[in-house]
């Protein structure tokens, strides 16, 4: 597979915060790509770098043989960014913010406003195309950023958090959406909150945390990596020492203010422990969760967190 | 391929402005025609000021229009693409230099005062009586000065837009444009100051003083007036002063 995107120790540091630090990752021609991570972890700053809407501090992206540090403008033609806040221009209909956005990359009217229709068609605006783009709704909007990504039919694609603020319906039309465009074997990149879009979706995907690289690979090799432990969630009344506990049928625990993460082979052992131990010390249990061994296992046991 | 980009640039603000003409004349030339219906009608009919005050103020009445559309023209959309909603950014992903995103809303900005100028002139010049002395004589000069002013109030409007927020408008407005307004020798030539040394120079750092002048110098040529060649060099370094400032907080904004 040719590498679409290569990215090596990249780094942005805003003033006091160091949203990447040294990121490397190589994204092939034709994958769908998903970047996964917390908040804040440095997700939309990859994308902003490599879409050259930001400025990395240090190292370098190339992006379809551009570097986007030297070359913005013609990596700017090779892409299309649907980004994490919707941004349509607002002082055009919801048409013309598709028509216009293709004669930004030098396509013809008559041929623009074809895409344009089809497009509208495909993501279900058609009914739109003379609103203002105000008057859409927030998945609306959404769908229109989606639309205008793939106007100009770019070599690669971005998207951070698209499916976010959409109804399951609009979900699922957006994944047919990207699965027949990764068919038509452009590369995609997508960051996501949703570990099942990461699963289902995904060729590969990276775990990202402040800013570095945690883990790469296919969902079903992070799934194999995934610790072969449940992961048991208590939630108490107060907060507890952060101390780690010896409890039966308990490999280890973690302690987060009230919150304690147990790992168990078996969770049917551990659970009746856990309970018992809060039940003596004298605190009540407001939650339990358990989570199987998952991608979001994994993704917790990396990161220390859940995802939002 | 960079031309036909920024064509399509060009085409959306055309458009857009075309959409928004009504609102810009009632922001920019209004008052410009009020003022004249007063200082040049109302009052010389009362006899409080002589009739040929017109003559004066026409120009620069005019001239402050010109350099207030250009530069509200493009401040104000700038502040709203540029804020919460980040709107410019489906312009700023065009393949082209994001210099020239800046450059074509200065040409689209000084055409917009361009506009309002072009319509504010005629109508003071039927309300104020046919004002005595004022000749379309040197029409080339005229649009010259006329887009020379425009190219360099919307660099300053690509300045502010691009450093100042929303909120800060109205300080702006009372702190820095009443002002350059009322020491822009609008309201007066500047020959006039003649026996008030030291605003005389001091005025000079206001680029208005450039623009109502070389608007009296085209459409007064007989009555005393800044030499041209100030009043192009001056205009042309507040072009590029502003120009360079407006660039550089552009792209500060525009890539983080
Ligand atoms: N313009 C900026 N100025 C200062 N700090 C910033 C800026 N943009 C991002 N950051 C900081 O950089 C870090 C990474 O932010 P980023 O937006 O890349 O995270 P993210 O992974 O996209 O998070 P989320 O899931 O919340 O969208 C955060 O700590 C954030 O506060
Ligand atoms: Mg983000």
């Amino acid at each position: 597979m040719r590498t679409e995107i290569h990215i090596s120790g990249l780094r942005k540091v805003y003033g006091q915060v160091t949203a990447l630090d040294g990121l490397d990752l190589d994204i092939g021609e034709g994958e769908l790509f998903g970047l996964l991570g917390p908040n804040g972890a440095g997700k939309t700053t990859t994308i902003g770098i490599l879409t050259t809407r930001v400025l990395a501090t240090s190292g370098t992206a190339v992006v379809a043989g551009r570097d986007v540090g030297k070359d913005p403008v013609g990596a700017r033609r090779m892409i299309g960014v649907v980004p994490q806040r919707p941004n349509p221009d607002r002082s055009l209909l919801v048409g013309e913010n598709l028509v216009f956005h293709a004669t930004y990359f030098g396509i013809p009217r008559a041929e623009a406003s074809r895409r344009t229709d089809a497009l509208l068609e495909q993501l279900g605006l058609t009914d739109k195309k003379k609103a203002k783009a105000d008057a859409l709704s927030g998945g609306q909007q959404q769908r229109l950023m989606i639309a205008r990504a793939l106007i100009h039919e770019p070599r690669v694609l971005f998207l951070d958090e698209p499916t976010v603020g959409l109804d399951p319906q609009a979900r699922l039309a957006l994944w047919d959406v990207l699965r027949e465009l990764h068919g038509q074997g452009r590369t995609i990149v997508m960051t996501t909150h949703y570990m099942e879009e990461a699963d289902q979706l995904c060729d590969r995907v990276a775990i990202v945390d402040r800013g570095k690289l945690l883990a790469l690979d296919t969902p079903s090799e992070l799934k194999a990596k995934a610790p072969g432990e449940t992961i048991i969630e208590v939630t108490l009344d107060r907060p507890l020492p952060d101390e780690p506990l010896s409890l039966a049928g308990v490999t280890r625990t973690e302690v987060r203010g009230p919150v304690v993460r147990a790992f168990a082979e078996r969770a049917a052992a551990a659970v009746p422990s856990l309970l018992s131990f809060a039940e003596s010390r004298g605190y009540a249990v407001k939650d339990i969760h358990l989570s199987k061994p998952s991608l979001e296992t994994l993704f917790i046991s990396l990161t220390g967190r859940k995802l939002a | 391929m960079n031309g036909k980009v920024f064509g399509a640039l060009l085409l959306r603000d055309a458009i857009v402005a075309r959409r928004e003409i009504v609102a810009l004349l009632v922001r920019t030339a209004f008052q410009p025609v009020l003022l004249v219906v007063v200082f040049g009608y109302v009052l010389p009919s009362m006899g409080m000021i002589p009739r040929g005050y017109a003559t004066t103020m026409v120009p620069g009445v005019a001239a402050l229009c010109l350099s207030m559309a250009s530069l509200m023209s493009v401040a104000m959309p700038l502040v709203v693409d540029f804020g919460f909603t980040k709107e410019i950014e489906d312009r700023l992903l065009a393949p082209i230099a994001t210099d020239l995103i800046a450059v074509e809303k200065v040409i689209v900005g000084a055409l917009q005062g361009f506009v309002s100028a072009a319509i504010v002139l005629p109508l003071s010049y039927l309300v104020s009586g046919r004002a005595a002395g004022l000749s379309l004589s040197h029409p080339l000069l005229l649009i010259v000065v006329m887009l020379l002013t425009g190219a360099a109030f919307s660099s300053f409007g690509l300045w502010l837009g691009t450093v100042m927020q929303a909120q800060q408008m109205q300080v702006i407005i009372s702190v820095i444009f009443v002002p350059m307004i009322m020491f822009g020798c609008v309201y007066y030539p500047w020959s006039g100051l003649e026996h008030l040394p030291v605003l005389k120079y001091a005025v000079l750092i206001n680029p208005v003083v450039y623009a109502s002048e070389g608007l009296r110098a085209s459409l007064t040529p007989a009555v005393p007036h800044m030499p041209l060649v100030a009043i192009f060099g001056a205009l042309l370094v507040s072009l590029a002063v502003l120009l360079s400032l407006g660039l550089r907080s552009f792209r500060k904004k525009a890539i983080t």
